[in-house]
């Protein structure tokens, strides 16, 4: 665990002194989860309410012929069936801007196909009835005819000149002139800094790499699951676990042609989302069955519908190349990314290209991605998105670079750290941020210099997450004896509801067990974006403390009738209303002030509805320790270290599991995780038995040490955090596994297959 | 006059290749107006999932945002998150 004492001394805190902020209060949702109590997405009933299944495409690419659904309709308590042609087209060029590009015509097409399926998994059908069983026998009896198409699984083969063309609208965007034939390479994205051909020239030192990685997905425990109810006046309820409840009513009512007004959307208790649950699958097809059928509709993912048609992230390529003076100055950097954005074009290769490099001061450098859409599901947003492909390429690099510079590798990244006013690759220059704090931190730690052993490997690798703000809000409210509601509207995926708690008890000056966080549906707080970007404890943690500071304002208000003097003479001191003028009136707690607060004018609130803006951006340097067994080609992880600055931790214990929750997902990235496809498209491991990730038994203890370089664009410093930790894993792993077989390891997971070739050379 | 930055691709579509403009506007709005006037279809372009940065401070859905005589405007990629 983090050793704060230590950091203190690493890092020149001027932190104020806080009461709250800081502590490890107990979890307002633990004991609700360790007892069973808590309501996630699927424990959800009510009455009259029936089951949906999900019909899906068994070809990775087909044009649907016919759909017959006549035997499952007759089927006894089979209430309805839907097919694409119950939704409402949307036009091709309809995209929500803001937040993100969202295509509501790919969304719509991903969510239920029309004329064509593009993956194995991809829905094309659904039913409800009376029971799952029922639900799951009517599934076999749509009979679906295909004309299947020969699929295009990877970027490599969609990149090719006579490759199947996925679809028709789809032509090269970011190049000039612009194409006229369609293509499977939806975009190029280029940055751009300096003049890197003349730097490269002047380097005495150039390495270059190519890297590959693998589809993952997220692997959140918790599968996608809702329930959707129509009244006769059309009002639709939706309970469901999801990163954003307004995300939801939003992409619904669209799908479903419906207004946003119509919609409530009721969220759950989340098991994990990690970024995949910022879209959705079943929440439509559920309202659409309850229309029909008039009755409640639940409808939950099994694991293999999970893995074949949710998520995941992008598979991708990297290439690298670093030219550096003898003295380990970066000169330039070069990085090429091709990123496979599953059926519909969206990769994160743009902001892989702006993160990649991001965390050195190098003057010179050009990042170029490409967007390739291939027959596998359409990518979503994974912690950092699109940040773990490209760190692995630099920092792989880097280590070769400080091989062929005969320096030592967290020397080399010291050396060229990006600091306060560094220009990053996408041209922004930073603010505040600890990036170099982090390396020190990683040089003083004692995982750095203790001894290996024969087998026995170290890496070291670092990487960046811009974080973000955006719109949030908060109400907190005064309850009549004192205690205090404080509502949000983002899903707590990471313990915000505990971060909300504490920051709002900071402002009040009372006890945080006196305050009850709680995640608001859609029509009990005003519109917040959805928990994402490592911004909820930056964002609508400011909205929470400017709504706190309101609701300060109002009890000093209403003490200032109680007493009949100037509101001016009233100031607010640890949880009390002071009188600064009189000694005669004894200070008011906020219980005695609330159980006034008829007499005063009534419920006593406070409310923010903000855009933040000032988030900081994270950087974090991990180390990793691994054993390989040469004749296995298993690899051990025997010590990791991951370092963050952080900026101010809320709640230190949330942070460390952060912090080792990214690490524990980028370590599987890096070592089993792929998805494992036959030759005709169909996903082979579509369970956690062969979608290996890692649990508890196959890692240590995963050591973290929070840095707290403080945000200047937070009034208590807090800088995002769940992001960052994702990032170099890839890197640090495949680092340390290159230093214990003394070879270079480029194409992830390191599987024990894969890595015994590279160890036997072949 | 604020100096901006144009996405390379942006850039190449509407400018002739050109990234760096001086522009003179109180706020981005004005600002996207004034590109849209010396390259007609950039205002539609830009609204697209392009974030902007002014000052080093990255807004992803750019709108009255103030813009000073010294600023540096970049255009963006709009960012996820996972």
């Amino acid at each position: 665990m983090g050793n704060e004492e230590e950091i203190g001394k690493i890092i020149d805190y001027s932190g104020r002194d806080f009461r709250y902020i800081g502590t490890r209060t107990i979890r307002p949702d633990g004991v609700d989860k360790v007892t069973g109590r808590a309501n996630f997405g699927a424990d959800f009933t009510v009455n009259g309410m029936i089951h949906g299944r999900v019909v899906r495409s068994p070809h990775a690419h087909a044009k649907i012929k016919k759909i017959n659904v006549d035997k499952a309709l007759k089927l006894k308590g089979v209430k309805a069936v839907v097919t694409g042609a119950d939704f409402p087209e949307i036009d091709i060029n309809d995209k929500a801007v803001g937040e993100v590009v969202v295509s509501y015509y790919d969304m719509a097409h991903n969510v239920i196909a029309r004329d064509r399926v593009y993956y194995d998994g991809h829905a094309v059908a659904a039913v409800a009835a009376t029971t799952p069983e029922i639900a799951e026998q009517a599934a076999r009896l749509i009979e679906v005819e295909y004309d299947v198409l020969k699929p295009v699984m990877t970027a490599a083969q969609a990149m090719k000149k006579n490759a199947p063309v996925l679809h028709k609208h789809i032509v090269t965007a970011g190049v000039e002139p612009k194409p006229e034939k369609p293509s499977n390479v939806a975009s190029r994205t280029e940055f751009k800094l300096g003049d890197v051909a003349a730097a490269f020239a002047d380097a005495d030192v150039i390495v270059e790499k190519e890297f590959s990685t693998q589809t993952v997905h997220q692997g959140y425990i918790e599968p996608h699951a809702c329930c959707a109810s129509i009244g006769a006046d059309g009002n639709t309820n939706i309970w469901c676990s999801s990163q954003g409840q307004f995300m939801v009513r939003a992409y619904t009512a669209k799908i479903c042609g419906m207004e946003t007004s119509k919609v409530k959307v009721i969220p759950a208790e989340i098991g994990g989302g990690f970024g995949g649950k910022t879209v959705i699958y079943l929440e439509p097809l559920a309202v659409m069955l309850a229309k029909k059928s008039g009755r409640p509709v639940k409808m939950v993912m099994t694991r293999d519908e999970v893995l074949r048609a949710t998520g995941p992230t992008s598979g991708g390529t990297a290439r690298a190349r670093i030219g550096a003076k003898k003295d380990g100055t970066i000169v330039a950097g070069e990085l090429e990314l091709v990123y496979e954005a599953g059926a519909y074009p969206g990769s994160p290769v743009a902001l892989g290209c702006m993160t990649g490099f991001a965390p050195y001061d190098i003057k010179n450098v050009s990042c170029v991605g490409w967007d390739v859409v291939v027959n596998r599901p359409k990518a979503a947003a994974y912690r950092a998105p699109g940040a773990p492909v490209a760190a692995f390429g630099v920092e792989s690099t880097l280590d070769v670079l400080a091989e062929e510079l005969g320096m030592c590798p967290l020397e080399l990244r010291l050396k060229n750290a990006a600091v306060e006013g560094t220009q990053a690759p996408y041209g922004v220059k930073f603010n505040r941020i600890g990036y170099k704090e982090t390396l020190e931190a990683a040089k003083a730690h004692p995982h750095w210099s203790a001894p290996l052993g024969p087998n026995q490997g170290r890496g070291i690798a670092s990487g960046f997450w811009f974080n973000i703000g955006g719109t949030s809000s908060a109400e907190v409210m005064v309850n009549e004896d004192g205690t205090v509601i404080v509502a949000t509207g983002n899903p707590d995926i990471g313990g915000s509801r505990a971060s909300m708690a504490l920051m709002a008890a900071e402002v009040l000056g009372i006890d945080v067990e006196r305050i009850k966080p709680l995640v608001a549906d859609t029509e009990s707080v005003p519109f917040s974006m959805l928990t994402g970007g490592s911004r909820v404890t930056f964002a609508t943690g400011k909205a929470v403390i400017e709504a706190a500071q309101d609701a300060v304002n109002d009890l000093k208000r209403r003490a200032a009738k109680i007493w009949d003097v100037d509101v001016d003479q009233v100031e607010w001191e640890n949880g009390q209303a002071v009188c600064i003028e009189s000694t005669q009136h004894k200070p008011l707690t906020i219980a005695q002030i609330a159980a006034k607060a008829d007499k005063t004018g009534g419920a006593i609130s406070g409310r923010a509805n903000i855009n933040a803006t000032g988030a900081g951006p994270g950087f974090g340097t991990h180390i990793c320790d691994v054993e390989v067994d040469p004749d296995t080609g298993y690899v051990t992880v025997l010590r990791y270290t991951a370092i963050q600055d952080v900026g101010k931790a809320i709640h230190p214990s949330y942070v460390e599991g952060q912090l080792q929750g990214g690490a524990v997902q980028g370590i599987g990235w890096a070592l089993n995780e792929e998805y494992v496809y036959s030759d005709d498209g169909r996903l082979l491991n579509t369970g956690f038995l062969d979608y290996r990730m890692p649990v508890a038994s196959d890692l240590p203890m995963i050591d973290t040490v929070l840095v707290e370089v403080p945000n200047p664009g937070h009034p208590y410093g807090v800088r995002g955090v769940g992001e960052t930790p994702i990032v170099p894993p890839l890197a640090a792993v495949a680092n340390a596994v290159s230093h214990a077989i003394g070879k270079r390891v480029t194409d992830l997971p390191l599987s024990p297959p894969r890595l015994l070739a590279v160890i036997d050379g072949k | 006059m604020a100096k901006v930055v144009l996405p390379l691709e942006v850039a190449r579509a509407f400018a002739d290749g050109v990234t760096d403009h001086d522009v003179e506007a109180r706020d981005v709005r004005a600002l996207v107006n004034a590109l849209e006037a010396r390259f007609p279809g950039i205002a539609e372009r830009l609204s697209r999932g392009t974030a902007v940065a002014v000052d080093g401070e990255i807004y992803q859905d750019w709108f009255l945002e103030e813009v000073r005589p010294d600023s540096d405007v970049r255009f963006l990629p709009a960012i996820e998150g996972g």
